[in-house]
């Protein structure tokens, strides 16, 4: 049988298909990895049940308020947001047994044993319509990170490793342990005009 | 001059362009592995905040994303603050429907897990963003992140002012 001589395919325009579809590629990419704050809003409450009166006692509740005018009102004072997170700290923790601060209650925690928490204390935070998105999620950021900076310090003192760095497999207990003396309670009041 | 020309002919064979597909190919290859396509066109001014309490976000797909901003083109859609979904502005109303719909392509194990991607410009008032949560809650999608970029959000506030 005849055999035709096979040519070789010329590649040499194999570089700029390829090329082609490189910056294809280049320009549709967004190399962006998204993050941010993560939060839980509250369920809807059901349309049934009437605005109970929780009733929580005043020295558990730390009030954030921001006006439109992105002001500050802790516990009814001006404050500004440099201070807020040292705030924040002192009133979960309530070093010095302070009347005014939430009351402590002795729970016994795995790994540290009994242990003081103020169980019941609550943040509440109101913002007006007019807040700016910025200062809202300054504050945001300030509240979540007294959590954090105190656990990172409970932390530190227990095993010598920060929070975020604790396996979130082999560690499960431990986190659960910290999650129960510090526990996020920063609730978000329903919406209406604070004004100002 | 001519000192220089009269020198022993050594010419630099051109250099071998074989393997530049090679490496073409390479380059190419990890664009296509690590891109993610645009999830949509952006019809809203969108600068995002700081903030330094940040997760990541890990799954894409579980992902589903709201932008909040003022219209790019002011002068057919005004200065006010929108929503956008997908691809057009839309009302609050409208964000039950999306959610429910972006539920929908999920598999079901999943659809706890969902997340709601807040892409709200730094300018925008909270009157907007608050109507949307409420819509959220409505809509039940409780999960949510507010995106932000990372640094310190107190040193952000004070140069702005």
């Amino acid at each position: 049988m005849a055999r035709r001589q096979l040519q070789e395919i010329n590649a040499g325009s194999m570089a700029d298909i390829a090329f082609l579809l490189l910056i294809f590629f280049l320009v549709s990419t967004t190399m962006d990895t998204d993050s941010g704050i993560l939060r839980r809003l509250p369920p809807m409450p059901e349309e049934e049940t009437k605005d109970e009166q929780v009733d929580v006692k005043e020295r558990n509740i730390f009030v954030v308020l921001v006006n439109r005018n992105d002001q500050l009102l802790v516990e009814g004072e001006l404050m500004n947001i440099k201070d807020l997170r040292e705030a924040t700290k002192e009133f979960i923790v309530n070093p010095n047994d302070d009347p005014d601060l939430p009351a402590k209650e002795i729970v016994d925690v795995k790994y540290f044993g009994p242990v003081e928490i103020t169980k019941k204390h609550v943040i509440s935070l109101q913002n007006d319509r007019g807040t700016s998105y910025e200062m809202y999620i300054a504050v945001q950021n300030e509240l979540v990170a007294a959590y954090s900076e105190l656990r990172d310090e409970l932390c530190m003192k227990k095993w010598g490793k920060k929070f975020d760095d604790l396996d979130s497999e082999k560690d499960e207990d431990k986190i659960e342990a910290v999650e129960t003396i510090y526990d996020r309670k920063i609730s978000e009041a329903e919406p209406r005009n604070v004004g100002g | 001059m001519s000192k220089f020309k009269k020198g022993e002919k050594k010419t630099v064979g051109s250099i071998s362009t074989a393997s530049l597909p090679d490496i073409v190919f390479m380059l190419l290859f990890f664009f296509m592995v690590t891109t993610v396509m645009r999830e949509v066109e952006l019809k809203v001014d969108y600068r995002p905040t700081t903030a330094d309490q940040i997760t990541k976000l890990e799954e894409k797909s579980l992902v589903s994303y709201i932008y909040i901003g003022k219209p790019l083109s002011t002068k057919i859609f005004g200065t006010v603050p929108r929503i956008q979904l997908n691809d057009s502005f839309a009302e609050p109303e409208q964000i039950r429907d999306f959610i429910a719909a972006k539920r929908e392509q999920l598999n079901e194990n999943d659809r706890p897990k969902m997340t709601v991607s807040l892409k709200i410009d730094k300018k925008v008032e909270m009157g907007i963003v608050t109507d949307v949560k409420q819509e959220l809650r409505k809509a039940s999608a409780l999960k949510i992140n507010y995106s932000t970029n990372e640094g310190d959000p107190v040193e952000a506030l004070r140069s702005r002012r």
